[in-house]
């Protein structure tokens, strides 16, 4: 019976998608209820899950070729992925429940509703897998997901061009992600991770091979995870719905990238080359991600560099080869990253789809329960003692002070710019004076939102405490106590909330204008140059090639070769039948000639 | 004394007579009487074929024969619709001269 | 005594035989057809083939050469104008069946039969119709009842070609 959870707790969604896309479209009510029902079973199933310990989920051989190929349909069920099963289906689970609330006017809410059941059917699957190919598979499922979320008010053009983005982008990184695993598989034979892992001394013998490989696959993480420097869609994937941005694009989807690097660290962790590419990538993401979020003017979009400043955080701790840190640090991020998320859910239907943050202020006292949340999400977030960012953040940066100095430094400012803009953020947003009409009308959100808000509040208060989080995760052992790391984090903090504070007080427009950051490092600009460029070349080369060697060489060729041909053969062909006649005589002399003179 | 290599080599002859004349000829009824030439010829040597072989009765054999009648009779229809198609061809183009219906060229 | 008779036969069925090809006018071809096809028949008869003979003479100089000249006639044909000869044409017409009478006259000659007088018949037991009769209704009523429907599908082609409006 419990053997056969893990079945169900994947496919319930599925079949829940399924049902609401075949049977009750037309329902919006089954449909939500339908769709908030199968994640809060899939939740219980979680954490029965989690309290078991014996396991043995039923697999198949799903496609046999061997002994080149195996690839079986099973699942996974270590600390880890239980872990991230109840962090899935838990947030899940509250951002389902915010969804009623948020999408209770939408016209899509049953496709919604399907996506976000579909959603979770793919999560879970890469959460579950027990091999490189049924993860890409889920990978890519989630990709899917991801786009028709993204693309839910698809009649916005911005969104449209935002899910194609995000979906182009993410293939990029599949790519690489793919390439890493023909690698692998080449090396060792096998896609299984437990085979791998026994394997390890095929590949270890070479390398600079399994340097390549690791780094391949980091891609796949790379582009789910929006790092440097395929980071381009996460900002734009805010044209979602705001409950999809705090599940998918913060919460869970994004955090796979880490999940899926920590889940195959025996192959990282040989290459010391792949390590420091890693740690540095994630580095130079959390940098450049903070600088750009202190001067977004759209509340999401700060929230969303924020996502990839924190997910450079986890992606440097994996590249310090300490997935423990990286875990720790997706787990307390995922709780009050989709709180800062939902809140700002909360603020943004409060001022009817109202984004920019200079047309809010003064909402802390008009919504009380969404300023409180969204303030204990931001200290988690900034890292204040004794929220759960402090814990999980301190450990990377403790991680980064022992082993690299100069990712350490930049850890520490990043520290800095997360606490100044997420303090600019709290300033702007919720006081000073109101700087629009629907700011000054505001009224809090219904309790069917602010209830999830209040659960990952606290979550996000309690999951840092090492008593908690050692339940779920095994946590990096310190090595000696450095009170130097948490004073240099906490000076940090101190600086940057101070410096925003002083800046950013009773302001009504933006004191620093800093172009660069604003326009995001021109990235987009730049991109959109490179693919110009690159298709304009592609372009050329292509007209050349088609103009010279296919229109000149091979058609025109071949056809002059069929007409010369033609004119040649034209010559037997006089019309005269008597010619016709006589060399019909030849002929027949000459057959004559061969069967009876011969 | 005539022989029976006789009969084959005037047969021979009015073939190649008429054969000549298909390739030489310019009249398509011209050519089509040389065409019966051949045929003709090929008739004569197998009644001379026929007369050759002789049966236990010290007959010939008439096989040969009928299959000379079979010839004839074909020959005769084919002359009926030969003739007919040089009719229809003369009406569309006011010709039977060979070197004018050359539109079998490219 | 038979051997004169070959001659002249033979003689006058290939000279007029070659006068169809030479001469100019069709009439004149057509009339040195139906002499050279008389030849025919009387070296059909001489072999002691009647009833071929006859047929020649009904079938060829009768129906098929009133055919030929009905239809040079409807179509007012007259003597060739001369044109300009291609003389590769002719001459390569010409080397084809010299070529081609060289190799039957080889093959002939060959032969080993072909300088054996032919065996005597007995004269009083030839009734060739009687035999072809026979063959004909009974061996090849098959081949027979097929010329009959080859006939009759002659037939309605000619009319069909005959027609003005060819559609």
């Amino acid at each position: 019976m419990i053997d056969a959870l893990p079945w169900l707790i994947l496919f319930l969604p599925l079949a829940a998608a399924l049902v609401i896309v075949l049977l009750t479209n037309r329902s919006q009510r089954t449909s939500s209820t339908i769709s908030v029902a199968t994640v809060w079973v899939c939740f219980l199933g979680s954490c029965i899950l989690f309290f078991t310990t014996k396991v043995n989920p039923t697999a198949f051989r799903w496609l046999s070729l061997s002994p080149v190929l195996d690839i079986p349909f099973g699942f996974v069920l270590d600390r880890l992925s239980k872990t991230m099963l109840i962090l899935v289906t838990g947030v899940g689970a509250l951002i389902h429940v915010y969804s009623l609330g948020y999408m209770r006017e939408d016209k899509g809410k049953s496709r919604y509703f399907a996506s976000l059941s579909f959603f979770m059917f793919a999560m879970l699957g890469i959460v579950l897998a027990n091999n490189f190919v049924m993860m890409f598979i889920f990978w890519e499922l989630v990709g899917v997901a991801s786009y028709l979320l993204i693309g839910h008010w698809f009649e916005r053009d911005a969104a449209a061009d935002a899910a194609k983005k995000a979906f182009i982008t993410n293939r990029i990184g599949d790519f690489g992600f793919m390439l890493g695993i023909l690698m692998v598989w080449t090396a060792t034979g096998s896609v299984v991770f437990s085979e791998i892992a026994s394997h390890m001394s095929r590949i270890t013998a070479h390398p600079a091979y399994l340097s390549a490989a690791a780094i391949f696959i980091f891609c796949g993480a790379v582009g789910k995870s929006a790092q440097f420097p395929l980071h381009v869609w996460l900002p734009d994937a805010m044209e979602g719905p705001t409950p999809i941005s705090a599940l998918i694009h913060a919460a869970t989807m994004v955090a796979a990238g880490v999940y899926m690097l920590v889940r195959v660290g025996f192959l990282l962790q040989p290459s010391p080359t792949a390590l420091l590419v890693i740690a540095w990538i994630g580095t130079i993401s959390s940098v450049i991600a903070a600088l750009t979020a202190t001067q977004q003017d759209d509340i999401k979009k700060i929230l969303a560099y924020s996502t990839i400043s924190q997910l450079g955080y986890m992606i440097t701790a994996v590249g310090l080869a300490s997935g423990e840190a990286a875990m720790f640090h997706l787990f307390t991020h995922a709780f009050f990253k989709a709180l800062l998320f939902l809140g700002a859910g909360a603020v943004i239907i409060s001022l009817h789809h109202e984004q920019n943050i200079w047309k809010m202020g003064a909402l802390a006292r008009r919504m009380q329960a969404t300023f409180l949340t969204f303030g204990i999400g931001t200290l988690a977030l900034i890292g204040c003692p004794p929220f759960s960012g402090f814990f999980s953040k301190d450990t990377i940066l403790a991680l980064a002070y022992q082993r690299n100095a100069a990712i350490f430094a930049l850890g520490l400012f990043t520290a800095f710019l997360t606490a100044f803009y997420m303090v600019r953020l709290v300033l702007v947003v919720f006081f000073g004076k109101p700087r629009s009409d629907s700011a000054l009308h505001v009224e809090e959100a219904p309790p069917v939102m602010t209830v999830p808000l209040i659960v990952l509040a606290i979550m996000s208060f309690i999951t840092g405490f090492g008593f908690v989080a050692r339940r779920f995760l095994p946590l990096p052992e310190e090595k000696g106590v450095f009170i130097l790391v948490p004073v240099l984090a906490f000076a940090a903090l101190f600086l940057g909330g101070g410096l925003a504070f002083s800046l950013y007080r009773n302001r009504e427009t933006d004191p620093i204008d800093a172009a660069i950051l604003r326009r995001r490092f021109y990235f987009d600009e730049f991109y959109a140059w490179l693919i110009n460029w690159t298709q304009d070349l592609l372009a050329t080369i292509a007209a050349f090639f088609d103009r010279w060697l296919v229109d000149a060489g091979a058609v025109r060729g071949a056809s002059g070769a069929t007409w010369g041909m033609g004119a040649l053969l034209r010559l037997v062909q006089v019309g005269n039948l008597q010619a016709y006649s006589l060399l019909f005589g030849l002929g027949i002399v000459w057959i004559i000639y061969f069967t009876v003179f011969r | 004394m005539v022989t029976l290599g006789n009969y084959l080599l005037a047969s021979g002859l009015l073939f190649t007579i008429g054969f000549a004349g298909v390739l030489l000829r310019r009249n398509l009824i011209t050519i089509f009487m040389s065409l019966e030439l051949m045929l003709n010829a090929a008739n004569l040597s197998l009644v001379a074929f026929s007369r050759f072989h002789v049966d236990a009765n010290g007959l010939p054999n008439y096989n040969a024969q009928v299959f000379v009648f079979f010839i004839i009779t074909v020959a005769a229809a084919e002359v009926a619709v030969g003739l007919a198609i040089i009719v229809a061809l003369y009406r569309a183009r006011q010709t039977t001269h060979v070197e004018d219906i050359n539109t079998l060229k490219f | 005594m038979q051997s004169i008779f070959f001659w002249i036969f033979s003689i006058l069925m290939v000279g007029f035989g070659a006068a169809v090809v030479i001469n100019r006018n069709p009439v004149a071809s057509a009339l040195s057809l139906v002499v050279s096809f008389l030849g025919l028949a009387a070296l059909f008869v001489m072999l002691d083939a009647y009833f071929i003979g006859v047929i020649q003479i009904l079938v060829y100089a009768g129906a098929v050469m009133v055919l030929f000249l009905f239809i040079i006639m409807l179509l007012d044909l007259r003597a060739e104008e001369l044109r300009k000869i291609n003389m590769v044409a002719v001459a390569g017409g010409v080397l084809v069946s010299l070529a081609l009478f060289c190799q039957i006259y080889a093959v002939v000659h060959r032969m080993r039969a072909s300088d054996q007088p032919f065996p005597r018949l007995p004269i009083s037991k030839i009734d060739d119709v009687h035999r072809v009769g026979l063959l004909l209704f009974g061996q090849y009523n098959l081949p027979f009842q097929i010329i009959g429907i080859l006939i009759l599908v002659a037939t309605i082609g000619v009319i069909v070609l005959s027609k003005r409006e060819l559609r």
